[in-house]
């Protein structure tokens, strides 16, 4: 279990316990955090579960697939700290993560 | 008008396959589709990647499936209208009239929605300036391209699109690939061509840049590009292209008064129709509990939604059920000879 906040990007910010195993990306879904689309159900087959992690986590998260930064280049405004949602596996660990949402997921 | 007992709506391979129990049971239909080929998102999104979980298949790519899929409905000569969309549907004397975006129009008792997670259009660029630009010197497909030449092209993308239209447009434009990371997600072949081409000073290359103003009154004069770290340039160019994949809208399903909850369709589960009479919704765009978006479900849910069509194609006819290893009826739709 573990405690994750999503920011919207209007600022407004939810904190919720997410299971461990679930992806960061069912933990928004299944909490009706808006923000977080998840189109393709997390085949990593399209870019709208996109997120900013905040540099203090960036690193500490598992590194990235190569199939997940194909996936970004498709993102709405990806940057440094792009992440795919679906793909960050919540454990432990990641107790007290925060993620940034865009503006939006499409376009 | 074409008449027909059920418009299908979406040529995944839900669709697909519900086109084909629509044709064992002794129904027609047609098939349309906004993308301009058959498979939907196994097409469009995995050609090449492999699927492990359609029973009695241990492993076969989005392509393949696909083209067993068109295989499997041969027999029935359905046909498929691509590169459109339904925009519009009405009800008139328990009859669905359906109008795409190429002004076709269709009239049948059932509609079947397995449209996926919806049609599939360009991402675009997110800058907002880029806006008054788009479709004059900001496109995210090409249509004609001859207006290139003797132009200036600045490419955005790093797959397979961007690099092939950098390669070709390079031998009579002025080309700019930019991209926003170092690899390119192509094939070798093209990667490698287009580095080529940039030692020759036929393409110029921009990594880790993404396009962050579009200049001009009126017509586009330059694109200014930025990358990570703030560093700035500008770019003189007649046209701009994105290739960016595509997003999944609902788009004018959204107006058809159907119950919608978190963009699925919720149905009942005995024939998956929803709110609608005659109007059904299989795959991934339907919700209901338990619902799992795998394909496997959604040849489940083509199966129960094609007999559910049934009632309202031919009111006055029961439907046996029947068995395809069998049926003669099934056996003649299917146009299989016995040489007894």
């Amino acid at each position: 279990m573990a405690k994750i906040t999503y920011i919207e990007h209007n600022g407004k910010s939810h904190t919720i316990e997410v299971a461990n195993g679930l992806s960061v990306m069912e933990g928004a879904v299944q909490n009706n955090i808006p923000g977080i689309d998840a189109d393709c159900g997390g085949s990593m087959a399209c870019a709208t579960c996109h997120v900013y992690v905040r540099d203090e986590w960036f690193n500490k998260l598992p590194q990235k697939e190569d199939g997940e930064e194909d996936m970004l280049d498709m993102a709405y405004e990806p940057k440094k700290n792009s992440r795919l949602s679906c793909q960050i596996m919540v454990s432990d660990q990641l107790d007290g993560l925060a993620v940034n949402l865009p503006e939006k997921q499409g376009s | 008008m074409i008449k027909t007992d059920v418009v299908i709506i979406g040529a995944g391979p839900t669709g697909l396959f519900c086109a084909h129990q629509l044709g064992i049971i002794g129904l027609n239909c047609e098939i349309i589709d906004n993308l301009d080929k058959i498979g939907g998102q196994c097409i469009e999104l995995y050609p090449d990647k492999p699927i492990y979980d359609i029973p009695a298949i241990p492993e076969c790519s989005g392509e393949e499936l696909t083209k067993n899929l068109i295989k499997q409905i041969e027999p029935f000569n359905f046909k498929f209208h691509l590169g459109e969309r339904v925009q519009e549907i009405k009800n008139e004397n328990d009859k669905w009239i359906l109008k795409t975006s190429k002004e076709k129009e269709f009239i049948a008792p059932n509609i079947i929605i397995a449209g996926g997670v919806g049609s599939f259009e360009p991402r675009k660029f997110s800058v907002k300036n880029c806006e008054q630009f788009e479709e004059k010197s900001i496109l995210y497909s090409i249509k004609d391209k001859t207006i290139f030449k003797d132009k200036s092209v600045a490419i955005f993308g790093g797959g397979d699109s961007a690099l092939d239209w950098a390669i070709e447009l390079s031998k009579s434009s002025k080309v700019f690939l930019i991209h926003r990371r170092d690899d390119f997600r192509g094939t070798q072949a093209s990667i490698d061509k287009v580095k080529k081409l940039e030692k020759e000073k036929k393409i110029e290359i921009y990594t880790k840049f993404q396009i962050s103003d579009a200049k001009g009154n009126g017509i586009l004069d330059s694109i200014e590009i930025k990358n990570d770290d703030g560093e700035k340039k500008l770019i003189k160019t007649d046209y701009v292209l994105g290739f960016f994949g595509l997003l999944m809208r609902l788009g004018p399903i959204l107006d058809w008064e159907l119950n919608i909850d978190k963009k699925k369709i919720p149905v009942n589960t005995e024939n998956f129709e929803t709110n609608k009479k005659g109007i059904f919704a299989i795959g991934d765009i339907c919700s209901y509990p338990g619902k799992l978006k795998l394909i496997l479900s959604g040849f489940h849910e083509g199966a129960l939604a094609a007999r559910g069509c049934f009632k309202y194609a031919r009111p006055n006819e029961k439907l046996r059920f029947e068995f395809s290893t069998t049926s003669k009826s099934v056996h003649s739709r299917l146009g299989i000879k016995k040489d007894d």
